[in-house]
């Protein structure tokens, strides 16, 4: 089995780590795997060493997708392809942000890769700035708390609904702290002839500031209190939704984590708890998570 | 060898002469994105490809310019001949992953079709495009017309797979000028090809038997020693190119010159300088000049990058007055680049000519025959009286500004 | 070391920096209280937690730093993190 190989420079507890580990567990070692810049790329792979067991290549921040369709490209011209999957593990400013332009092109031209989007909701590797998938209220180095400040402004961008739109065969949500799912998950993708998208909630203790230990505990957290809701597409359609037995109120999430202290400490902060309470009531409904 | 060559010639647009050079080169992957003047290349090779026409070979109709050549980052490293052609804007929103194609020694090629960059946008042809990308690491040849277009493309990945060279290589043409112009040319044939071309079989690719890491974080204390080595591949594709040239006039019986090549020269007093179609109208001009007993012969530059300092400074070394043209412009220094390079190659020598600049042809502006005439006139007072004026912009029309 | 042309490198190298030093807390196994569920050697970030053959798990101080969530998830609280000593 072709997980990490240890001696990474990863913090104590990384979430990309573990997400990475699943993804190779999962896979089998028949796989080339595609990585931006990032943490994970930074981590494993300061020049002479690597973590890597599988090959694996690193070109930009932006162009994982991109590489990743270049290799399948040219694996089936040279008659290579055969069984193998190659997979783009890839964090979420890689993804959602920077990333999206070539993301979306493989996607429309119906590459077979599969795309696993590492979602740590900030640019952990530059010191935690905030990017589009940086969830409402969470201070981060440029969407600080401040005076006239509760953090981000804005809502995770629905990523796995602009991926669907692409009509891929498979796209789906999972969480690092169900390695079960997310392994079940990856194997269906990588099974999949054409693009398959997935977004792994990753939750990453320095970012969030909370105990590493407590990685797939919080992880968890965001599942229950539906803020990361997990369900599975093919076609555009919902067809697998992991429903919700006894929901916890989202400040069970938020007060476990630093970059939400302010909406607990700060007057005004109920007013952005409800707030938030509101999008965890909307994934109920609309993803049916009761 | 060919018996007569004027048997063998087609007459056909110069795009149709690289898209039918680069087919018989064998690509595996080509991932390119539409841009004028580059658009008659991608549509023949598509046209190509949908008449089966090219074997084990995928045709990536790819959604920008970036991912063009990020695409062909993975395709090489999985071991690919890759292709890819550009212009202007799309070689600019390339620019990051350019550097990088070099940095990770990936020998792809790409056409660059030369135009004017934006702002203001300009369809028209110079070579501010290419020139911005001099110090990427990449080989790049210029073509003065669609023959030698052709023929430097598979010596240019010749040259680039070479495994002790292993850079990516543009084959620079002038848009329009000589990408939308029929031209009588012998289209290069498959046999002869592949006698020239070996198949590209690198010695690490991305493979799951073999599982190596690419594109490895470097800190400061490697980070110097890539940069060294590619300077090094640089050094080394000189001599390959010249090796390149010989083997090419062995097996095609054509010859183009090397690194370089000279129009009277021997015994010029001016020495015009340029690069790619405008080559043409200079030895025109030469002929005429001549013919009034003035001494001027051109030195062409093939190989901007790497450059051929050595054959420069040996052909420029009896020369009365150098005259450098440039269809670009380092803003900032008042200065094309060839005559940037062709200053800092005399420096440090006995050669102590002054060198004249020219920068002309921007935005696709017409350069005729008056213009080289009237420049070899001003040349012919600085042999006399010395230089004043070391770079100017020609023909700038002072009814605009 | 010389560096191959482009830098390639050789697979699962980095297991030539030993984590270990990073560590401050060390999890300390109780063997008697494992049901070899395995989730330990699955969570760790650092591949540190190796089942063995029988199904007891063995930790590799070389390269674990500690970071407790082998110990947090254990369902049987047979892994407990304790203070390295140096
Ligand atoms: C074009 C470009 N812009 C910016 C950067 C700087 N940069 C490197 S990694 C990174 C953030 C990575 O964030 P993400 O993709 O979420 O991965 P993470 O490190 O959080 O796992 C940024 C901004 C870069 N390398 N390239
Ligand atoms: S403490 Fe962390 S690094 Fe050490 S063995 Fe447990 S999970 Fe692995
Ligand atoms: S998690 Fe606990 S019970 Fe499960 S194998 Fe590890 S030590 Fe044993
Ligand atoms: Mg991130």
């Amino acid at each position: 089995m072709s997980r990490l190989a240890p001696g990474h420079r990863g913090c104590p507890g990384c979430c990309d780590a573990m997400a990475a580990n699943f993804v190779l567990e999962a896979a089998g070692d028949d796989v080339i795997v595609v990585s931006p810049t990032g943490c994970l790329e930074v981590m494993t792979t300061p020049y002479p060493e690597s973590a890597w067991e599988v090959p694996w290549i690193h070109s930009l921040f932006e162009n994982t997708a991109s590489v990743a369709a270049g290799i399948e490209s040219a694996l089936k011209a040279l008659g290579r392809k055969g069984n193998t999957k190659i997979i783009g593990l890839a964090g979420d400013g890689a993804t959602m942000d920077i990333g999206t332009l070539g993301l979306s092109g493989a996607f429309e031209r119906g590459h077979d890769i599969t795309y696993v989007c590492i979602d740590n909701e900030a640019y952990m590797n530059t010191g935690v700035q905030r990017s589009g998938g940086t969830p409402y209220g969470a201070s981060t180095t440029t969407s600080p708390t401040g005076k006239k400040s509760f953090g981000n402004r804005t809502q995770k961008k629905n990523m796995p609904a602009i991926m669907a739109a692409h009509g891929a065969p498979y796209v789906t949500t999972t969480s690092i702290s169900y390695p079960k799912d997310m392994m079940r998950k990856v194997k269906k993708a990588v099974d999949i002839e054409g693009p398959c998208y997935i977004h792994a909630h990753a939750p990453c203790s320095t970012g969030w500031r909370f105990e590493s230990a407590r990685t797939v505990e919080i992880g968890k957290l965001a599942v229950e209190t539906a803020l990361w809701p997990l369900y599975e597409m093919e076609y555009s359609e919902i067809t697998g939704v992991k429903k919700i037995k006894n929901k916890k109120p989202v400040e069970e999430y938020l007060k476990a984590q630093g970059r939400f202290k302010h909406l607990f400490t700060r007057e005004g902060g109920e007013k952005e708890i409800a707030k938030i309470q509101e999008i965890a009531d909307w994934n109920v409904k609309h993803y049916g998570l009761e | 060898m060919t018996d007569n060559p004027m048997e063998k010639m087609s007459v056909v647009e110069g795009s149709y002469a690289t898209a039918h050079a680069v087919k018989v080169c064998r690509p595996n992957v080509i991932s390119a994105y539409p841009i004028t003047p580059q658009t008659h290349i991608v549509e023949d090779l598509s046209q190509f490809i949908a008449d089966g026409e090219i074997d084990n070979c995928e045709f990536i109709t790819i959604e920008s310019e970036f991912s063009a050549l990020s695409a062909l980052v993975g395709a090489s490293a999985a071991g690919a001949r890759t292709y890819s052609s550009t212009s202007s804007q799309g070689l600019e929103l390339m620019h990051e992953v350019v550097f990088n194609v070099s940095g990770m020694r990936l020998p792809t090629v790409m056409t660059v079709v030369n135009r004017a960059v934006s702002a203001p946008i300009s369809i028209w042809n110079d070579h501010q495009d290419s020139i911005s990308e001099r110090d990427t690491g990449w080989i790049q040849l210029y073509a003065e017309n669609s023959q030698e277009i052709s023929d430097l493309t598979p010596l240019a990945y010749k040259v680039a797979e070479d495994k002790d060279v292993m850079l990516p290589a543009m084959v620079c043409m002038d848009g329009f000028i000589l990408s939308h112009v029929f031209e009588p040319v012998v289209l290069l044939e498959q046999d002869l090809t592949d006698e020239y071309l070996p198949p590209y079989r690198p010695e690490h690719i991305l493979d799951t038997k073999n599982p190596k890491t690419f594109g490895s974080f470097a800190d400061p204390s490697v980070y110097t020693e890539f940069r060294y080595m590619q300077q090094k591949g640089m050094d080394i594709a000189l001599k390959k190119i010249e090796k390149a040239v010989d083997e090419f006039t062995r097996i095609f019986g054509r010859d183009h010159g090397g690194l370089i090549d000279t129009y009277r020269a021997d015994d010029a007093e001016i020495l015009l300088m340029a690069m790619g179609s405008v080559v043409g109208t200079i030895k025109d001009v030469i002929d005429e000049a001549r013919i009034d007993g003035i001494k001027v012969g051109l030195l062409k530059i093939r190989s901007f990058r790497p450059f051929p300092v050595e054959a420069v400074r040996k052909t420029l070394a009896d020369a009365a007055v150098i005259v450098v043209l440039d269809k670009n412009i380092s803003l900032g220094l008042n200065e094309g680049s060839l005559c940037t390079e062709v200053k800092s190659c005399l420096y440090n020598t006995d050669i102590n000519t002054p060198v004249m600049g020219f920068m002309l042809g921007h935005g696709g502006r017409d350069i005729s025959k008056g213009t080289i005439h009237m420049i070899i006139d001003k040349s012919q007072k600085v042999a006399r009286s010395g230089i004043k004026v070391e770079n100017e912009f020609v023909d700038v029309r002072g009814d605009l500004i | 070391m010389k560096i191959a042309i482009g830098g390639m490198v050789e697979p699962g190298s980095t297991r030539v920096n030993k984590t270990g030093g990073w560590r401050i807390y060390r999890p300390l196994y109780h063997k008697d209280m494992c049901i070899k569920c395995g989730i330990c050697s699955l969570l760790c970030p650092d591949s540190s937690v190796k089942a063995q053959e029988d199904g007891y798990v063995i930790f590799d101080y070389d390269y674990c730093k500690g970071c407790g969530i082998c110990a947090y998830e254990c369902p049987k609280d047979a892994i407990e993190m304790v203070l390295e000593e140096k």
